[in-house]
């Protein structure tokens, strides 16, 4: 064995590639632009071999390989769609069929099914299993708290069956009898209930596994998809979080080889309902006749820069560690001299780790920025910063939903300057309201537990005149005269960029798709 | 020789010559007949030595595929850093062969010896014999060799009195046809589900426990002893054919023959004379189809086994495999159609399921014939059996699949009007299908 990887060469359909030695032909086609239909084939598991969709003709062998297990060898000709392998392609999807459901309309995966997808561009337009053979049929099981299995849908692929054994080392799904009367079993006393379990719901390429909580509730072709950051813990799974007319309806995890690959947890796939919340504050609100009052953004945003201007001493700000990278630093900013930032954390004792993957674990810090709003210099002093507002002269608190907290716990304080989503008893002797957007109504960024700095994208308006964060703590700063709004959350993170030392050298150009390290300033002139 | 009947004259008898003699399963009645010698020779020679002699002699594998066995020995690494396995595969699941059984039954210790030779051959240690589970004659009698064999310390920790470990484990089956597949039969042993194994790696880097691994078939490894005791030269010579194909060659005969059992002949035996003279049809009747292989090989017709002769390259000749040698015999009153469904259903049954193709095409392969059979077929059914054929053949890991394809292809193109007496209702529908 070499010490040092070598590269191979050979051509996919015309295309010239060099790709490590030991690289399958089907991952080096991927760099070629070609894409070769495969089922039992996923990137996170160990390979298979058995579904024989992605047969290619390699120039010079008689028999057709699959692309999946077979490697790259110098000078190789790869053709994907030789007649005779276009034609065993298609013998692999007549077959898959036969027993197949033709119950698309019904099916969640409908429009993002990889047998729709592929019988579509190489199937066959009319079935030849006439006139009335039986097909296949099994009941559909329950096969834990969040996985229904349609057995009748099933190709029989065993991504399912590969995850649980190598990725979550918890073997509890087999292959069960044989031939076409296999179905996908589980172990008689166990239930799909292992913390990472909805991961087999994604790498199902067909409507076999399917989600109770997603079932029947949109459309494939309905959604749209965002690219986000989980907010269930610090780990900072990449997701795509995915909107119908704007209501957030799934989470589903996106690739990062560097943090969560192909998965995440069931913990943060469903941890979305409070994104749709409807109790939001959709206006700005000020103190008037001892009640709080809607107004405009102008007069809020005057009588929060005269309450921080108007008085000396510290302006504590009570921060959630979900709160965005921008908004922390904003905060801070507006805050100056007198800053001091507090922020609490929900710590469930233990890592969920998905041990087939290294470094990857549901987190026992229950929010995606504390690494965050440690760097910028918050402490987590939370309870004895609450139990000494009465000594600061401003209040600033930041999306912390003081759940929890005696309705009086800020009664002590001279001003409260509450921005938050929803407006929780203990913020309603705030003298000022501002209302802010979730992390799905803004950009940002988190910084997970590895110091990886992260964006997450704006998926929906926010609702009513609620703003970004960064843009609410941005006008403050301008109104207080220490510095210009930034324009946009890429603009803050440049500010924060430049101030910040372990920030530098990041944006969110750098940052791209999948983020960048904390401290690992790129060199002059580099781009993304 | 043609156990329970008389050996024929014009039999070769050397893996079957004890075959009904009880007192050459004793290992005192083994050695009496020249047992063991061929290990003490072999222990004292280096395994390469061993390696070349069965490679002179051209000894090919006997569970079907005729890989010449010592060029697999030589796949193994030479320098050994992991433990080296040998299986010895006496899973003899395919339809129409029971030649291993006899083997097993009457001289276990002749394939104790074997498997104690391709041992040091192959610098390994253990050898598994996998016999199939409802073999309990042959698993009682191996075991109580294989108890005599570490009595008399042929085996164990000082195999021979040379200070070597042999040892050699019996594991049964479950009653599964895939676990004759190599890889699958590996994965038994594990104890994991009988699922055949992508290759690369091959067994010969990647086998049972991870380690590398020798896979031979009862009857491979029972001739290494001869061959070690009389030559490479010897045994190549019996061949009557070509020098690829030598040897003698186990058949196990059943199906339409006056004396159905195991016959043993030399390479390039004419078929028409192994069947006309040795095993004989019943009285009356005449051929009409064979698979000389096994109930996976194609189907020849009567004319095509009247000019067959009995080693690899002549079964290939007339389109079908010598394969493991279990001859499956047709006469005139056979229905091909529905001979062939069963076939088919067999296969059906068995697929392990990993593989597209295999899973379903097999399945629906079964579905057709059996409408066909039912009297309600069409003319287009023949054609997409055909084309089912060709999807299932060549591109599955094992070849099961193409196993099933074998006999529909090979009988539709060559008994295509009793198919279609079926189809046009010149033939009254097979009512019971059982």
């Amino acid at each position: 064995m070499a010490d040092t990887p070598q590269q191979v060469t050979l051509t996919i359909e015309g295309v010239t590639v060099s790709v490590p030695r030991g690289t399958m032909i089907l991952e080096a086609a991927k760099r070629a632009g070609v894409l070769i239909p495969h089922y039992c084939y996923h990137p996170g598991l160990p390979v298979a071999g058995v579904c024989r969709m992605c047969l290619v003709q390699l120039e010079g062998q008689p028999k057709l390989q699959i692309a999946c297990a077979t490697a790259v060898a110098e000078g190789q000709v790869v053709n994907v769609f030789a007649p005779q392998a276009v034609e065993a392609r298609k013998g692999v999807l007549e077959f898959l069929l036969i027993n197949h459901p033709l119950d698309c309309p019904i099916c969640d995966q409908a429009g993002e099914c990889e047998l729709q997808d592929y019988v579509f561009r190489e199937g066959r337009a009319a079935t030849r299993y006439t006139p009335t053979y039986a097909k296949r049929f099994n009941p559909v099981e329950d096969f834990g708290p969040d996985v229904l299995y349609v057995a009748n849908r099933c190709i029989l692929c065993t991504r399912c069956v590969r995850f649980m054994e190598h990725a979550a080392d918890q073997p509890i799904l087999n292959v069960s009898e044989r031939g076409d009367r296999a179905y996908i079993g589980v172990h008689p006393d166990r239930q799909l209930d292992h913390p990472w379990s909805g991961n087999v719901v994604d790498l199902c390429p067909v409507g076999s596994l399917l989600s109770k909580d997603f079932l029947h509730k949109a459309r494939a072709w309905e959604l749209d998809k965002t690219a986000s950051v989980c907010t269930g813990c610090s780990q900072g799974c990449n997701i795509a979080l995915e909107t119908r007319q704007g209501a957030v309806v799934r989470l589903r995890p996106r690739v990062n080889p560097d943090v969560n690959r192909y998965f995440m947890c069931d913990h943060g796939r469903l941890a979305y309902r409070w994104m749709n919340r409807g109790d939001r504050i959709e206006a700005p609100l000020v103190r008037r006749d001892g009640g709080l009052a809607a107004t405009d953004w102008d007069e809020a945003l005057r009588q929060a820069v005269e309450t921080i201007a108007g008085v000396g001493g510290e302006v504590l700000v009570l921060a959630s560690p979900a709160a965005s990278t921008e908004a922390l630093f904003l905060a801070r900013r507006v805050a100056g001299e007198r800053f001091r930032g507090a922020f609490r954390v929900a710590r469930v004792p233990g890592d969920a780790p998905l041990v087939g993957v290294p470094n990857l674990a549901l987190r026992e810090e229950r929010a995606p920025n504390v690494r965050g709003a440690a760097t910028l210099g918050y402490t987590e002093e939370f309870d004895r910063a609450v139990a000494g507002v009465g000594r600061a002269a401003v209040v600033l608190v930041l999306d912390e939903t003081l759940h929890d907290l005696p309705v009086a716990a800020l009664a002590q304080a001279p001003a409260v300057i509450y921005l938050g989503t929803a407006l929780p008893e203990a913020a309603r002797g705030a003298r000022i309201v501002l209302p802010i957007t979730n992390v799905a109504e803004e950009d940002g960024t988190f910084v997970n537990r590895d110091g990886r700095v992260q964006c997450f994208m704006q998926a929906r308006g926010g609702p009513g005149m609620a703003r970004p964060a960064w843009w609410v703590l941005g006008e403050l700063l301008a109104g207080l005269g220490r510095g210009p709004a930034p324009g946009s959350a890429a603009e803050a993170f440049a500010m924060l960029a430049a101030e910040v030392e372990t920030f530098g050298g990041l944006s969110y150009t750098v940052l791209g798709a999948r983020g960048a390290r904390l401290g690992q300033r790129a060199p002059a002139g580099a781009t993304a | 020789m043609g156990y329970p009947h008389k050996p024929h004259a014009r039999e070769t008898v050397l893996l079957s010559q004890y075959f009904g003699d009880p007192d050459a399963r004793s290992y005192a009645g083994w050695v009496k007949r020249g047992g063991y010698q061929a290990l003490r020779q072999a222990l004292a020679m280096k395994p390469a030595e061993v390696i070349d002699v069965v490679k002179e002699a051209g000894l090919r594998g006997r569970g079907g595929a005729g890989f010449p066995a010592g060029m697999k020995w030589s796949f193994m690494p030479k320098e050994k850093s992991r433990p080296h396995y040998l299986c010895c595969n006496a899973d003899e699941s395919e339809p129409g062969t029971f030649k291993d059984r006899e083997i097993m039954r009457w001289t276990p210790h002749a394939l104790i010896e074997g498997c104690a030779v391709a041992l040091h051959a192959i610098q390994a240690e253990v050898a598994y014999i996998y016999i199939r589970g409802e073999f309990t004659e042959a698993i009682r009698v191996m075991q109580g060799a294989l108890d005599e064999a570490y009595k008399e310390g042929v085996l164990g920790a000082n195999a021979m009195g040379t200070g070597r470990r042999l040892d050699v484990w019996i594991h049964r089956g479950a009653g599964a046809y895939i676990c004759g597949e190599e890889t699958a039969l590996m994965n038994s042993i594990e104890g994991k589900r009988g699922n055949p194994r992508i290759r690369p790696p091959f067994p010969a880097q990647v086998g049972v426990f991870g380690m590398p691994t020798t896979v031979n078939n009862v009857e491979t490894i029972t001739t290494v002893p001869h061959i070690l005791n009389r030559g490479a030269a010897w045994y190549k010579g019996l061949s009557l054919s070509n020098p690829k194909s030598a040897g003698t060659k186990l058949f196990s005969i059943c199906g339409h023959v006056a004396r159905p059992g195991n016959y043993e002949v030399t390479m390039g035996f004419p078929l028409r004379e192994l069947l006309y003279d040795v095993a004989g049809l019943r009285p009356g009747r005449t051929l009409k189809a064979v698979q000389p292989g096994g109930s996976s090989v194609p189907l020849i017709t009567r004319e095509e086994a009247e000019t067959c002769l009995l080693d690899y390259e002549g079964c290939v000749a007339v389109g079908t495999q010598l394969g493991s040698g279990g001859m499956i015999v047709y006469d005139d009153s056979a229905d091909m159609v529905y001979q062939i469904m069963r076939l088919a259903r067999f296969y059906a049954h068995e697929s392990c399921a990993q593989c597209t193709q295999c899973r379903e095409g097999t399945g629906w392969t079964v579905r057709i014939l059996e409408r066909i059979l039912s009297g309600k077929g069409e003319m287009q059914d023949l054609d997409l059996l055909l084309d089912l054929g060709e999807q299932m053949t060549g591109k599955t890991i094992c070849v099961l699949s193409d196993s099933c394809a074998a006999p529909v292809v090979s009988g539709i193109k060559k008994f295509r009007n009793e198919f279609e007496a079926y189809i046009t209702g010149a033939r009254k529908p097979a009512l019971a299908l059982a």
